[in-house]
């Protein structure tokens, strides 16, 4: 029997309440936003519960929304993968844009240890726990976190390019 | 290399100090890589070494960090292809088209029959030069030169091929939204048959060359094996999952471009080691030179090589001197005016290494708003450290070579 | 002289007689330095596989006396710098560059080791001759085989004509001392 959209909507409701909301089927993917607080517990639960059996962390990654209020500023996307049912569901979590930080769950899929050291480095959104959170396609030495919508993309030290036109503004090194 | 040794405060001085103080064992640091001539890239590894046994490992990588996501953000959906390409550069069409396939999903294009197929028949032609170089540097790396050089030349037929569809070898940016920029020529069949016809008598050759090899066998059985549970909590996908016994493939899970119509099996290994995986590369050869020879074989009648879809395929240039409508078309596809709806897609493809995915966040203007691309090897290259753990140092080069990591994807 | 259909190197300009050629010394040490450049490949990206496609069996760099590959710069006289350099392998480079024994040249092949190509970011390095001075450049992205190979006979013509001297002159040292080399 294959793994119904509702099915997994009654469950994490009836299991996590208010925590899970905004179920929506978005083209072939059915995906839903949880609590921050709550995303290991929701992750473990999806991972372990023997109707649900997510068992493959397919994708994690982060979205800058500077337009949005500040609580609601950064997004942690999950992609999990049911593999017995051939069933995939996507997880957002938002998170607050001064001090992001949400709890990490490297223990709970060992894959997504290098996933959350590229998102602090894109982003630099704080994984609460996680066994060696720093850098790992930047250098070190950098300050900025490049993928905010705030940092440009080209390389500053070009000298054969007009700044004006080329959008540098700020330096992102 | 001074300033590029550890520091004192560094966590394997600490260890060799209490080696030392236990039982008297003197064990040293090496560094390999980033530009060590058997990495295959640009991966840097500080292994803690007693002996010629490697106690552990610190990679670092990033060194070929490119920020596609970063330029993703600031460029015309149409001129994302061309960084696709140059990610998984050893089968780089199966990228292009699974850029063509998130943006068609988006859109909801249907793309016609004959295009699926031709984009299946290039899809695993990009498969067989992908583990084609694999399996024949995995030679290399264990000694053998001659099956390195034998099946390059064949790798040098399916460019000529390439060059055919769409004019450039390696980094092709082939293919529309819709379907591909012009029918494949005459040529181009020719060429493939040639292919067809040459290429497994030479690949059965390297097969034998290798498969019972006494010397290849020692080198490779029970050298990096990883075990199912690990490789699927190491986010594994691809033929190195494959090896350690999974059955799970794209193609067959989510088929897309119409691999329902095919009839092909996923081979598996059983212990993850590296000769599972070099077998599995090999096995998925024959079947990718099946799948080409059953979608030419049903080929559908006709010329169909892209969607009627005026609002996103360029009309042909010479419409555009001489007719109003495809010069209004032209101008709104080159100036990005064409209507993107507000969504957010995920799609995998079946890549070279494993699952590629693309996760596409659109606010409706003419770039994407985030693009992410899920990486495979990025993701499975986290679990090198612990296989290589207790291995021979000429071990932990053929475990390197046999997962196949190119470093283009792995930093993005 | 056999008759071999093996093409052989030109010799220099000079006088022969009975028993005997005499040319320049320049000459002589650069047509040997010329056919026996060994290469260092520095390959990181996409114009890696390009080069190992020149090394291999259909393109063959070897007819031109880059037979051995040389992985260790202290033995290597040119280096192929192929593919993206980021600014975190800069210094990396920069080191390969100074292990390197003089006479060295140097070919920045494809578009990303000329200029930083189409990723113009802020973690590539734009272009290397911002951190190594630079023989050859080979345009393309990735350069066809053809293409690498065209690049490596114009640094043979360049070594070929290059004075024994040069290496000590004021105006090589002052173009290291403006790449704070040594």
């Amino acid at each position: 029997m294959a793994l119904e959209n509702t099915d997994i909507q009654d469950k994490l409701t009836e299991t996590f309440g208010e925590y899970v909301f905004h179920f929506n089927q978005e083209k072939d993917i059915f995906s839903f936003e949880v609590a921050a607080d709550k995303i290991t517990a929701i992750i473990l639960f999806l991972k372990n519960d023997p109707l649900l059996r997510f068992n493959f962390l397919t994708d994690l990654c982060g979205i800058h929304y500077p337009d949005n209020e500040v609580d609601r500023q950064f997004t942690i996307v999950y992609h999990m993968h049911n593999w017995y049912d051939n069933k995939r569901i996507k997880i957002k979590t938002f998170i607050n844009g001064e001090k992001p930080e949400i709890k990490t769950i490297s223990n709970i899929f060992l894959s997504a240890n290098w996933m959350e050291r590229e998102t602090f480095d894109f982003y630099g959104v704080d994984f609460i726990g996680h066994p060696q959170l720093k850098r790992i396609l930047n250098m070190d030495e950098m300050i900025s976190f490049p993928m905010r919508k705030e940092f440009p993309l080209e390389d500053g030290g070009r000298t054969d390019k007009d700044d004006r036109f080329f959008g540098r503004t700020i330096d992102n090194c | 290399m001074s300033e590029l040794l550890l520091p004192p405060e560094h966590r394997y001085a600490k260890i060799i100090k209490e080696k030392l103080n236990e039982d008297g064992s003197e064990l040293s640091i090496l560094n390999l890589g980033p530009t060590h001539p058997a990495t295959h890239g640009i991966f840097q590894n500080i292994l803690l070494m007693d002996g010629e046994r490697i106690l552990e490992a610190e990679p670092t990588i990033g060194y070929i960090h490119r920020a596609f996501e970063k330029i993703a953000e600031n460029r015309p959906f149409y001129q994302i292809t061309p960084l696709t390409d140059r990610m998984n550069y050893c089968s780089s069409p199966i990228n292009n088209m699974g850029w063509w396939m998130t943006l068609e999903k988006l859109l909801d294009i249907e793309v016609p029959k004959r295009a699926q197929y031709l984009r299946v028949i290039v899809m695993e032609l990009a498969r067989i030069t992908d583990h084609l170089i694999c399996n024949s540097i995995l030679g290399v790396d264990t000694g053998a030169y001659t099956g390195f050089l034998y099946v390059f030349q064949f790798r040098e037929k399916v460019y000529e091929i390439y060059e055919e569809i769409c004019g450039a070898r390696l980094t092709t940016n082939m293919g529309r939204i819709g379907g591909f920029e012009r029918d494949w020529s005459p040529e181009a069949f020719r060429k493939l048959d040639v292919f067809l016809e040459e290429f497994p008598v030479a690949w059965k050759e390297f097969e034998n060359l290798f498969e019972r090899n006494r010397i290849f066998m020692d080198r490779t059985i029970n050298v990096g094996a990883i075990s199912a549970e690990k490789a699927i909590s190491y986010g594994f996908t691809g033929p190195n999952l494959r090896a350690a016994g999974v059955d799970y493939d794209v193609r067959v899970a989510q088929p897309y471009s119409s691999y329902e119509d095919f009839d092909f099996i996923i081979p598996v290994g059983k212990s993850g080691d590296t000769y599972d995986r070099f077998c599995v590369r090999n096995a998925e050869v024959w079947e990718s030179i099946s799948i080409i020879r059953q979608a030419l074989a049903k080929m559908p009648e006709g010329n169909d090589f892209h969607a009627d879809v005026p609002d996103y395929y360029l009309p042909p240039k010479e419409d555009v001197y001489t007719s109003m409508e495809s010069l209004i078309y032209h101008f709104k596809i080159v100036m990005g005016e064409v209507p993107v709806p507000v969504a957010e897609i995920y799609h995998p493809v079946e890549g070279g290494n494993g699952e590629l995915g693309f996760y596409l966040v659109t606010d409706g203007s003419r770039t994407p708003y985030r693009l992410h691309f899920r990486r495979p090897c990025f993701i499975y290259y986290q679990a090198y450290p612990e296989m290589i753990k207790g291995a021979l140092l000429s071990d932990a080069i053929v475990i390197l070579s046999s997962l196949n990591v190119i470093a283009g994807e792995l930093d993005a | 002289m056999s008759n071999s259909s093996i093409k052989m190197v030109e010799p220099p300009e000079g006088v022969v007689g009975e028993g005997f050629f005499a040319t320049k010394l320049n000459d002589v040490v650069g047509m040997a330095r010329a056919n026996s450049l060994w290469p260092l490949p520095f390959a990181t990206s996409c114009c890696g596989i390009e080069f190992m496609a020149t090394m291999a069996s259909h393109y063959d760099l070897a007819r031109f006396g880059s037979e051995r590959v040389s992985f260790s710069p202290r033995q290597a006289d040119m280096l192929m710098v192929m593919g993206t350099i980021s600014k975190k392998m800069a210094p990396i480079l920069r080191q390969v560059y100074e292990q390197m024994s003089e006479p060295r040249w140097v070919i920045a092949v494809g578009a990303c080791a000329s200029s930083g190509g189409i990723f113009d970011t802020y973690s590539v390095l734009q272009g290397i001759d911002k951190v190594i001075p630079v023989d050859v450049y080979v345009p393309g992205c990735p350069p066809r085989p053809e293409q690498i190979v065209d690049g490596v006979m114009k640094l043979q013509e360049l070594v070929r004509s290059e004075s024994v001297r040069r290496r000590s002159s004021p105006e090589y040292q002052e173009l290291l001392a403006s790449y704070n080399i040594k």
